[in-house]
């Protein structure tokens, strides 16, 4: 009881002859039936708190009973008391009386809301696991024949979920019926509840005896594998890896396989489709053989699928297919059977297959070795950096780290270059945000150098953009850049290009330098701070803009933290409070924000600056 | 499994002044053309015959429906008569507003719900009666279920456009648990509803008495868990999904999939797929919007999705041509699998050609081996395995063939004419001006107009068919075409899928029939 502390705050309990540690609980199960959702919900999310103060034969038999009747709610309530109903055993009484949490489960288990039915099955299925095996046979597996058999389709789709917990604990008898009431699920009418039945396939066969595997899982299999409707097939393929995991060679090659082959060039897209996207989960499944007999020449077709969808779905499966064969002759097996196919996908109609390949293509370079690389995939990258679309070229660039642990990314450059400079100046701004987001990144491969002779001028190109979010992530670029390269280097060849900025005739750009100099003043340090960038902000005080004066009190309490007592008495504190007296009442808002703000962390900042410059 | 290159659709376009059907296009288009006077050619009219009955027998009115206003809500208690009563009183002050005006009709799988909604954004759902189900001549009766504002008027700032509260749709979802759901939608968005009843309510507080009043918590000294007790039986609707800023155009149709998982909206020019988990992401699967909208010559007047082939659809064209598409083929569907087009008779050809021959609805049979389309004047029924023409033609009204210019002027021309099957797909029925509307048989070929209206509107009273005289002589019984209301139209109707009940929306009113068991 420890923990209710809540609400209880003195409310005249404090003489009275009540117990008052009842009234914090008697409001939280007066709060259960709330106008408010969110203290509603709150309730909910306490209802261990009011089960321990009710003690667990009140649960049981008050408690329970209402909360079976409330499915009237909103779905984030639901969501919570099925949430919370799975941790409840301990509170009515402990496994011998588990059972008593079913009944309000089950309700949950048939209202409409997917999110709360899966949590209600999520929680049935760890209450099973409290359940003597008597207990399982008595109320659990009741429960799933009930569910099982309803009138109504949700309630058939949450028993899908639930043969797979109590089948391993039930006698020979019950799992008979078990498994027929699976079987009858997976040929229900309604297509949602063969959906269930199907993506629940495999996890049911994991539990089964072998012999059940073959005799009873496979034709189900085979059947819902060539259902008339395609978003059922489609789920099949993912039943597919799972019992071609608990299957012998042979048995795979007969009774897997063809039900394979069929999917991988079933009529509707969607299912091939589902093929190209679990590739590796099946191509691990099925193993190494019937891979190269069989998958291989399935990816091909899938990657000059005439669906565009397929085609971009295996294409992001190249690498993991290439990554999962057999060490022996994978090198040779890519160059012959898979590279050709790559070949032609770089010139794909479709962009989103050439940016799906892009996103991978560089992680073969890891497999194929240097010499491969260079004679076939380096050609590729060259092409796809030249590609009329900007995602493909963002995703060869964002990937480069891959290609340059192999040959190094000089060999790149050459074409590299005109690439980012392009996407630097791509007329859609989301292509810019992008491009500065992988600046860093290329900074520290291409070397500093490189960058400066050819990037720099980029990175304060964006500081001028006329979009706030690139200005922004310029300036957050700045700043990483900052932590690469050292504060030399910023002091060189940063810090004077910024601060020339402040006397820009666009205020927008007086404004970037401020927040330059808030991002930047941590990486750069106390010494650069004080005496590069402070006078320029206290200088900026007087600026006619109140936009950038309110930022100047903003900037200040920003880099207050970072400077020298000394600075911050006699240079900060009289400029903000001149600001403090400021005609603009925003600017006179921020000053009064700053000179509380620093005023608080002064005292101590004070010290640790000093304790921070005595090594440098 | 998302797919990954779903089509965004281009959001620059929104400054484009988008004609709101294609027949917008046609009228503006003839305004600036100034055609001299028109004759229209008089087609030869198909014979008449108005031998009674349908299907299987001479058709009775059950009850007529008021949608209730925002006035007189129905509360499920009232008994029929009372219902009259409020009906009569309705009618006697013509209490119709242009809000009330029935805009869909729908009855679930089951038929034991009808859905309708209204051009006030308000959804009504009636309920089958259950005790006079089993009396054949009252198991047609339905009450009121529940009733609730589905969609609001809105204002779009970015495009300036007002979007009407209309509903242009209801589907039913197959039912799933206790409660019942629905998609409705108006231009712009569509909303999943929930229908459900309660009857528990909690009771019994630990800080406030049965009154409400507060307890001194020093008087606390046992907690209370609330009790469930029963209550009157309250029938809840909850919005549960809303799936917004899809659409650039004018939503005309969603239908469901056999899948039970995803369902489509279709708008003038672009045809989505949607789940119904998923509200902030929908597929684009058909596009015909032209690069330049000067070169727009067709628009899509209706989808649907096939009833059993979970891959397969089709949507109808302002041309009068119908596409079938083939999901499992490609993920954007822009290349039809079947194009199914009657060429056009020469003899028939005149101005008004283009705008009659658009399809209005187009419908899938029960079984999925036929597809019925509506244009203006006719019904027809294609066989999914031939393309070049149609198996059956049906003339709603051949005779109106002469009045299309006065049609065209008053911009009935335009109206939007669905068509629905009977249970078994052996009846068509659809409507028609004047408060009429019609059947037809496709085994025996007979056809039969009717009337639902006010004046015969009696219960139980026998629909007398109707005859609309053509020549210069006229029958007794037979109303003359310049006689005819056309500002009365049944554009909305709807079949129960197993029993020979239909509802019929005039304006403000349901009317609904039976067929008469002797």
């Amino acid at each position: 009881m420890a923990g209710v502390a809540g609400p209880a705050t003195g409310s005249g309990a404090a003489g009275g002859d009540g117990d008052d540690s009842l009234y914090p609980i008697a409001v939280l199960i007066d709060e259960l039936r709330n106008e408010d959702v969110q203290l509603r919900l709150n309730s909910i999310k306490k209802l261990s708190t009011i089960a321990l103060a009710l003690g667990v034969e009140r649960t049981r038999t008050e408690l329970l009973p209402f909360l079976t009747d409330t499915i009237y709610d909103e779905d984030e309530v639901l969501l919570a008391l099925a949430e919370q109903l799975g941790n409840f055993t301990g509170l009515v009484g402990g496994p011998d009386f588990a059972h008593c949490l079913l009944p309000p489960l089950e309700s949950l288990a048939t209202v409409e809301e997917t999110v709360v039915r899966d949590k209600a099955v999520e929680s049935l299925r760890q209450i099973s696991q409290e359940h003597t095996p008597v207990a399982l046979e008595a109320h659990f597996v009741p429960l799933v024949k009930r569910l099982a058999s309803g009138d109504w389709f949700t309630s058939r789709t949450s028993a899908c979920g639930l043969f797979s917990v109590c089948y391993p604990r039930a006698s020979i008898a019950v799992k008979g019926e078990i498994r027929q009431y699976f079987r009858s699920l997976c040929s229900d009418d309604t297509p949602m509840v063969r959906r269930a039945a199907a993506s629940k396939l495999g996890e049911f066969a994991k539990v089964l005896e072998l012999d059940s595997v073959k005799s009873e899982i496979v034709p189900l299999f085979t059947n819902l594998a060539s259902d008339e409707q395609d978003s059922v097939r489609l789920l099949a393929v993912e039943a597919c890896v799972s019992i071609a995991q608990l299957l012998s060679q042979d048995d795979i090659e007969a009774l897997v396989m063809p039900t394979l082959r069929q999917a991988a060039e079933d009529k509707s897209w969607r299912v091939r489709y589902m093929v190209a996207d679990k590739f590796s989960e099946l191509q691990k499944a099925v193993g190494p053989k019937i891979t190269l007999n069989d998958l291989i020449p399935a990816f091909q077709n899938l990657l000059k699928d005439c669906e565009a969808e397929v085609r971009a779905a295996a294409a992001h499966k190249v690498k993991e297919l290439c990554e999962n064969l057999p060490m022996e002759g994978r090198e040779t097996m890519i160059m012959n059977q898979i590279l050709p196919y790559i070949k032609e996908l770089v010139s794909d109609t479709n962009q989103h297959v050439k940016s799906a390949l892009a996103s991978v293509i560089m992680g073969l370079s890891t497999i194929l070795g240097k010499e491969n690389t260079i004679e076939h995939l380096l050609p590729l990258f060259l092409a796809q950096l030249k590609d009329e679309c900007p995602e493909v070229r963002l995703n060869i660039i964002s990937n480069l780290d891959c290609v340059n642990e192999v040959i190094g990314i000089r060999q790149l450059s050459q074409s590299l270059l005109p690439a980012i400079v392009e996407l630097a100046e791509d007329a859609k701004w989301r292509v810019r945000l992008a491009i500065i987001e992988y600046m860093p990144l290329l900074a520290g491969q291409l070397g500093v150098e490189f960058f400066d002779e050819k990037l720099n001028s980029l990175c304060m190109a964006w500081l001028v953009d006329h979009v706030y979010a690139i200005r922004e992530a310029a300036t957050n670029n700045l700043m990483k850049l900052v932590q690469k390269f050292g504060t030399e280097w910023a002091q060189n060849t940063i810090v004077p290009k910024v601060l020339v900025m402040a006397n820009d005739p666009n205020y927008l750009h007086r404004m970037t330098t401020l927040f330059c100099i808030n991002a930047l003043s941590e990486a750069c340090g106390q010494e650069i701070t004080t005496k590069q960038m402070l006078p320029i902000v206290l200088k900026m005080a007087g600026d006619q803009v109140a936009n950038v004066r309110f930022n100047v009190a903003k900037s200040l309490q920003k880099i207050g933290p970072i400077l020298d007592t000394d600075a911050l008495q006699e240079e900060v504190k009289p400029v903000l409070q001149k600001l403090g007296q400021d005609e603009d009442m925003d600017v006179k808002y921020f000053a009064q924000e700053a000179i509380s703000g620093t005023k608080r962390p002064s005292g101590s900042s004070g010290f640790q600056g000093g304790s921070r410059d005595s090594p440098v | 499994m998302v797919p990954c290159n779903y089509r965004a659709q281009d959001d620059e376009e929104s400054w484009v002044e988008v004609p709101r059907t294609l027949g917008c296009l046609l009228q503006s288009s003839l305004q600036s053309n100034m055609l001299g006077p028109w004759c229209s050619p008089t087609g030869s009219p198909a014979p008449l015959s108005c031998e009674t009955g349908c299907g299987e027998g001479t058709w009775i009115l059950v009850c007529r429906l008021l949608v209730p206003t925002q006035v007189s809500l129905l509360s499920m208690e009232e008994d029929i008569d009372t219902r009259k009563i409020n009906n009569s009183f309705l009618r006697d002050h013509s209490y119709a507003t242009e809000a009330d005006i029935i805009s869909t009709v729908e009855f679930n799988h089951t038929g034991e719900l009808l859905a309708t909604g209204d051009k006030g954004g308000r959804v009504v759902i009636f309920q089958r009666e259950q005790e006079s189900k089993n009396q054949v001549h009252r198991r047609g009766e339905y009450n009121v279920y529940s009733t609730f504002q589905s969609h609001e008027p809105e204002f779009d700032y970015l495009k300036s456009l007002e979007i009407e509260e209309k509903i242009n749709k209801i589907r039913w979802l197959p039912q799933q648990n206790a409660a019942y759901f629905l998609l409705s939608t108006n231009d712009k968005t569509v909303k999943l509803w929930k229908v459900s009843e309660r009857d528990k309510r909690p009771e019994g507080y630990n800080l406030k008495d049965e009154e409400g009043r507060l307890r001194d918590p020093a008087t606390i000294t046992t907690l209370r868990v609330p009790v469930l007790r029963p209550m009157d039986l309250m029938v809840e609707a909850t919005p549960r999904r809303v799936f917004a800023n899809a659409h650039t155009y004018h939503i005309n149709s969603i239908s469901v999939n056999s899948d039970y998982e995803t369902y489509m909206s279709a708008d003038d020019l672009r045809i989505n797929l949607w789940n119904f988990e998923i509200t902030n992401q929908s597929f684009n699967i058909v596009d015909i919007k032209p690069a330049n909208m000067e070169e727009l010559t067709e628009v899509i007047t209706a989808a649907e999705f096939h009833p059993h082939h979970c891959n397969t659809f089709v949507y109808s064209s302002s041309k009068g041509t119908i596409r079938l598409c083939d999901m499992r083929a490609s993920a954007l569907c822009d290349r039809h699998t079947k194009f199914f087009e009657e060429p056009e008779d020469p003899s028939n050809r005149s101005f008004f050609s283009e705008i009659i021959s658009s399809i209005s609805d187009v419908k899938f049979s029960h079984s999925g081996r036929c597809i019925m389309t509506r244009d203006y004047l006719t019904v027809k029924v294609w066989d999914l395995n031939m393309e070049n023409r149609p198996v059956e033609t049906y003339q709603v009204h051949d005779y109106l063939r002469s009045k299309l210019c006065s049609l065209y002027e008053n911009d009935c021309i335009f109206d939007k004419f669905e068509c629905v099957w009977n249970g078994s797909d052996s009846v068509i029925m659809t409507g028609s001006y004047n408060n009429f509307f019609r059947m037809f048989d496709r085994n025996t070929k007979r056809d039969v107009t009717l009337e639902a209206s006010r004046e015969n509107s009696k219960p139980r009273a026998i629909l007398k068919p109707r005859k609309v005289c053509v020549g210069g002589k006229r029958r007794k019984d037979e109303i003359s075409v310049d006689s005819l209301d056309f500002s009365k139209k049944i554009l909305h109707t709807a079949w129960h899928p197993s029993e020979n009940i239909i509802a019929v929306a005039a304006t403000n009113n349901l009317y609904i029939f039976q067929d008469k068991v002797n």
